[in-house]
């Protein structure tokens, strides 16, 4: 019930391929640069499905959570790694807020106080 | 937990198993299993070859896993023969069968397993058996079983579905990790799964939950340094199997809500070269009381060989060559992504 009132629907996941209607061109480029991106090589496709999830987190899409949660489960990580992976991206976006306050100490400065 | 069984549900019932998977896919719109072969030119799917006959000596276990296909647990009382154990070794004695594969419920717990195995060990065939480790440590009786096995030269497969404790034991019960991890040892200690001593110890791996098994080379070195590292645990190779969606595991999908999802995952998922690979192909499987299927899951939703040869008693090497395999929705679990097998990934 919940899902037919929000804006995202699970079920449109699937429909991601459906992109390349109006564009093909550009989304076979795409999905093909993906499919590279995520391919094993000097990271393991289960490192970098962990580094998905936690991108995932980061800028909040609810379709990449629901999918890289199942991935990382189906290439065998556990638990911890996975919830590491998502303090990471935690780390990150609450360090590169907090990293910003340093323009604003510059502009403190600045303004002579 | 008790049997679907012994609970007095539906899907006891392998009409009922059978009906769901059908309506689910009319829901879905989902292609049947044999217009999906016909497309990848593979239909009727025939055998390669009975290489393997696989024995499944009774539904009696000591464990009621959650994904259990066989339904099996303490409360079931089917048990092979020693008469129909007899006529199997007779069909394995066959030129061209290679193995015999003895599964369950727990084999060990038929009262003829050893005797089973001292024939079969004596017609120079490789046995396989699936053992599910906490049966080794299930009393008196069994205890001896590790070298047993050892003298017998018999390839051990073992269920194991993650090397840590809480989805083990939240897949097969209880305590049930610690007492793997210690029968692993007992097998270590043996030459079981150490290089090179000609004792295989194989472990199963499934998933956990409503999703596929991802690269078995992958988790077969995940599984082998987390092994070592926290148990000292050794095992030879590690196959990753797709859970069925029939018996316990269905029950969990209908529970859980995830049955659609599920079925259309594993259709999405269709590999026409695991196809070419599925394990019916060139295995045949028997039951308790002696009917002959395609696979261990046909037997489980009853789907029985129709013909001359519907008995291991009747058993006709060419006649069964020639045959054509029975197909339904379920076979989609062996054909989705790499493919799954007793042996695991097919391609
Ligand atoms: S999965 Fe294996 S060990 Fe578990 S209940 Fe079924 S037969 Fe027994
Ligand atoms: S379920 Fe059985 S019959 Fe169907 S493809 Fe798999 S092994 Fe073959």
């Amino acid at each position: 019930m919940a899902q037919e009132t929000t804006y995202y629907k699970p079920e449109d996941l699937k429909k991601f391929g459906n992109i390349g209607e109006f564009e093909p061109d550009l989304a076979k480029k795409f999905f093909d640069y993906y499919g590279a991106v995520f391919a094993d090589g000097a990271l393991s496709a289960k490192e970098k499905s962990l580094i998905a999830l936690a991108v995932a987190h980061v800028v909040q899409c609810p379709y990449c959570i629901d999918a890289y949660t199942t991935d990382t489960l189906e290439k065998g990580a556990t638990e911890e790694q996975m919830w590491e992976a998502i303090h990471v991206g935690a780390a990150i976006r609450s360090g590169s807020t907090l990293v910003h306050s340093v323009q604003a100490l510059n502009k403190v400065k600045e303004l002579g106080v | 937990m008790k049997s679907l069984l012994a609970r007095g549900s539906e899907l006891a019932s392998s009409k009922e198993q059978l009906k769901i998977l059908t309506e689910v896919s009319e829901k879905l719109a989902l292609p049947s299993f044999s217009d999906k072969l016909k497309e990848a030119g593979l239909y009727p799917l025939r055998p390669t070859g009975v290489d393997i006959l696989q024995l499944n000596v009774g539904k009696l276990c000591n464990q009621t896993c959650k994904h259990c296909h066989v339904d099996a647990g303490p409360d079931r009382r089917e048990t092979m023969s020693k008469e129909t154990m007899q006529e199997c070794l007779v069909a394995l004695a066959t030129p061209g069968v290679t193995t015999l594969d003895i599964t369950g419920g727990a084999p060990e717990m038929n009262p003829n397993f050893r005797w089973l195995v001292e024939e079969a060990s004596k017609l120079r065939k490789k046995i396989m058996i699936r053992c599910n480790l906490t049966i080794l440590l299930a009393g008196e009786k069994y205890r001896d079983l590790p070298e047993f096995f050892a003298e017998h030269k018999v390839e051990v497969v073992s269920s194991l579905p993650f090397f840590q404790k809480r989805r083990t034991d939240a897949q097969r019960g209880e305590g049930v990790f610690d007492r793997s991890i210690e029968a692993l040892k007992k097998l270590n200690s043996l030459g079981y799964g150490i290089p090179d001593s000609g004792l295989v110890l194989n472990l199963v791996y499934n998933p956990v939950g409503a999703f596929l098994a991802g690269g078995q080379s992958t988790l077969e070195n995940d599984f082998k340094k987390e092994l070592k590292q926290a148990y000292d645990v050794q095992f030879n190779s590690l196959f990753a199997i797709t859970n069925m969606p029939i018996s316990r595991f269905l029950e969990s999908l209908l529970e859980n809500g995830n049955i659609d999802a599920y079925l259309e995952k594993l259709v999405t998922a269709f590999n026409p070269v695991a196809a070419t690979g599925v394990m019916c192909r060139n295995t045949l499987s028997v039951g308790w009381d002696g009917s002959l299927y395609d696979c261990d899951f046909n037997q489980m939703l009853d789907m029985k060989l129709e013909g001359k040869v519907s008995k291991i008693s009747e058993f006709n090497k060419s006649i069964l060559d020639s045959r054509e395999i029975l197909l339904h929705q379920h076979c989609y679990g062996c054909t989705a992504g790499a493919g799954s097998s007793c042996a695991g990934s097919i391609t």
